[in-house]
């Protein structure tokens, strides 16, 4: 069925669509390709292997990618639940107490971080560690990326909740639920694709983290996008590749999975 | 304070503010034990509002409400033993049908077991007991509806409270659902307060009415007292169909006025206190209560000319211009066995009227 101004009719559409994927994929289909290349170079292919990825959990910096990949997912995780769980208590607190005088600073506030150039975050989070003298190490990396955190997370969090009518905790209140048990079994199950997508987001925005992970980290202390950056600086590696596909890996499934809650719940509610 | 076992819920002089806007100004009325009660308005009237504040979802600005003789306005709604039917229905979409009816009872502490058994005996009262497993977005608008009500009804709760529960539903459904309303209010014998903006709604499904406007009360009594007997314009021009139109007034005689319309034509109506010769004020006249004939049939007869017939399946309307006057519609009933005759437009007739169908109103 053709519309007459169906836009996949104007001259060039098939072009730049093609363009645009092309420009967004292709490096990353290289890098995935050739992290089974069995050849040291970069850009020679010489066959199948998984020989980088042998590399990267055996061979000689395995044990510093091995550290880095451990911190990153630590604090990936403590920072991830702990920003879900402050997004989710803000984005109720301001939805679901009326209107007040300070909400639409307090939705600026929350949000705000995600417009300020990530750059002066950085500086200004180092210059806070330093003003109070709190060593750096872990724990600057963890309380700079629980900051970050909190708008990524919050934005899937109050999206589903404004989705929410406030008649079903009405509901449960008029059938003799407490506040507290409104919340518990009724907004809560409700909410839980936003919670789990806010989770992820926060989770992977953490994991990726690079710029202000450099600028807070203790000396030695390395997450992996620093180690990555670290190793690139000696030259880059196939291994690098086989890292990074791995990486892509994670945030692929992680993606996947918050889809699939997303649906699962949109078959049930409504 | 009111202790009466007849009074189901006392609001008394219950005004409501939202900052400037006053959405209630000073409502006082008595719902009795075991009636079908509706609150009808056209929106924004307060209906809802008040609704709201005998659920707990408003608090009162001023005044009180009781429950069966207990002041209830400052409990929050947990502890308020009504239940309501929301007009969104707001059924759990992420619980079973049996969950969401059983779900007061598992909240007021009851065992699953018996809060399982009260909602299959409610979903049986509601013919739903085939769907107990399913979820909600399962089923079909009025299957929904009548999940809301069993799960409003499941508790036992003292007094039902209904926010526009049937307007989502298409007009049968809409006229099945009311009558089956209707028998479970009489069945249960809880007391049913039921918001509309429905007029039709509320005269078939009412014991009685409190019709509201700009957040007032402006009547309150049984369906035949609100339609046949408006107490003022606003309540003759909300309920039903009517010919409104102002008149002066000649002379009173009792409870019957002469007065004049615009053109001249002279009527006798039925007249309300305070009225005295010379005033202006407005009357009414329904349509039914008119009868159309070739020759005038009383001294009192308009005549006129047949404007315009309209079809409308039960009955068939007709207006007519009276000379240099106003129009008039009059409504007969479509039926083979009355005398009811067509006119077409350009004939002339004349208009009568029974006894006592002209009101006198106050403004």
């Amino acid at each position: 069925m053709a519309k007459p101004y169906d836009l996949r009719r104007y001259p060039g559409f098939f072009g730049i669509t093609i363009l645009c994927l092309v420009i967004l994929y292709a490096p990353l289909a290289v890098v995935a390709v050739y992290s089974f290349n069995a050849s040291p170079s970069i850009t020679i292919w010489e066959g199948f292997s998984l020989r980088w990825y042998v590399d990267v959990f055996t061979g000689p910096e395995s044990a510093k990618f091995k550290e880095a990949a451990w911190n990153s997912f630590i604090i990936a995780i403590a920072a991830a639940t702990t920003a879900t769980v402050i997004a989710t208590l803000a984005a109720t607190a301001v939805l679901r107490t009326g209107k007040f005088r300070l909400r639409t600073l307090s939705v600026g506030l929350i949000s705000l971080p995600l417009m300020v150039p990530e750059i002066v975050t950085a500086v200004a989070t180092l210059i806070f560690f330093n003003a109070i003298a709190f060593e750096r190490g872990l724990m600057t990396i963890l309380f700079a990326h629980i900051t970050f955190c909190i708008p990524f997370a919050y934005m899937p969090i109050s999206a589903r909740m404004q989705g929410i009518e406030a008649s079903y905790e009405q509901a449960a209140m008029d059938l003799y639920a407490t506040k507290r048990q409104a919340f518990m079994r009724i907004l809560m199950p409700l909410m839980m694709p936003g919670i789990v997508s806010g989770f992820i987001l926060a989770f992977i925005i953490s994991l990726d983290d690079f710029i202000i992970t450099n600028f807070v980290k203790g000396a030695g202390v390395e997450t992996l996008p620093t180690a990555i950056f670290g190793a690139v600086k000696q030259g880059i590696k196939p291994n690098i590749m086989a890292i990074s596909t791995l990486l892509l890996a994670v945030s692929i499934l992680m993606v996947a999975f918050s889809w699939l809650i997303g649906r699962r719940n949109q078959v049930e509610g409504r | 304070m009111p202790q009466d076992r007849e009074i189901a819920i006392e609001v008394q002089n219950a005004v409501k503010h939202y900052g400037t806007f006053t959405a209630l100004k000073t409502i006082s009325l008595s719902i009795r034990d075991n009636e079908f009660f509706t609150l009808l308005g056209p929106s924004g009237c307060g209906k809802t509002t008040l609704l709201r504040m005998i659920a707990g979802f408003e608090d009162v600005t001023e005044g009180a409400i009781y429950l069966y003789g207990d002041e209830i306005d400052r409990l929050p709604p947990h502890k308020r033993p009504v239940n309501t039917v929301f007009q969104n229905y707001a059924l759990f979409p992420h619980m079973t049908v049996l969950e969401n009816v059983g779900f007061g009872l598992e909240m007021l502490g009851k065992s699953k077991a018996e809060a399982r058994a009260r909602a299959g005996e409610v979903l049986e009262m509601v013919r739903l007991s085939q769907f107990a497993a399913r979820k909600p977005s399962q089923l079909s608008g009025g299957q929904q509806q009548r999940v809301a009500l069993a799960r409003a009804l499941a508790p036992r709760p003292k007094v039902l409270l209904l926010d526009e529960p049937l307007s989502a539903l298409d007009l049968k459904l809409r006229k099945a659902m009311q009558v089956e309303l209707k028998h479970l209010q009489r069945e249960t014998g809880i007391t049913f307060i039921f918001v509309t903006h429905d007029q039709a709604e509320a005269l078939t499904m009412s014991d009685r009415i409190a019709v509201m406007s700009e957040g007032e009360l402006q009547q309150l009594g049984e369906a035949r007292e609100i339609y046949e007997r408006p107490r003022n314009v606003f309540v003759a021009d909300f309920i039903g169909d009517t010919n409104l139109m102002e008149v002066t007034v000649d002379k009173v005689e009792g409870s019957r006025a002469q007065c004049h319309l615009g053109g001249g034509h002279k009527l006798t109506c039925d007249s309300v206190d305070g009225i005295g010769p010379g005033a202006k004020v407005h009357m009414s006249l329904r349509p039914e209560r008119l009868f159309l004939s070739a020759d005038p049939v009383e001294a009192e007869s308009l005549s006129g000319t047949v404007r315009e017939t309209i079809y409308i399946g039960t009955d068939i309307a007709t207006v007519v211009e009276l000379e240099d006057g106003p129009q008039f519609t009059i409504r007969s009933s479509n039926s083979t066995r009355g005398n009811a005759r067509v006119f077409e437009a350009g004939t002339p007739v004349a208009v009568n009227m029974e006894m006592g169908a002209a009101r006198l109103l106050v403004d």
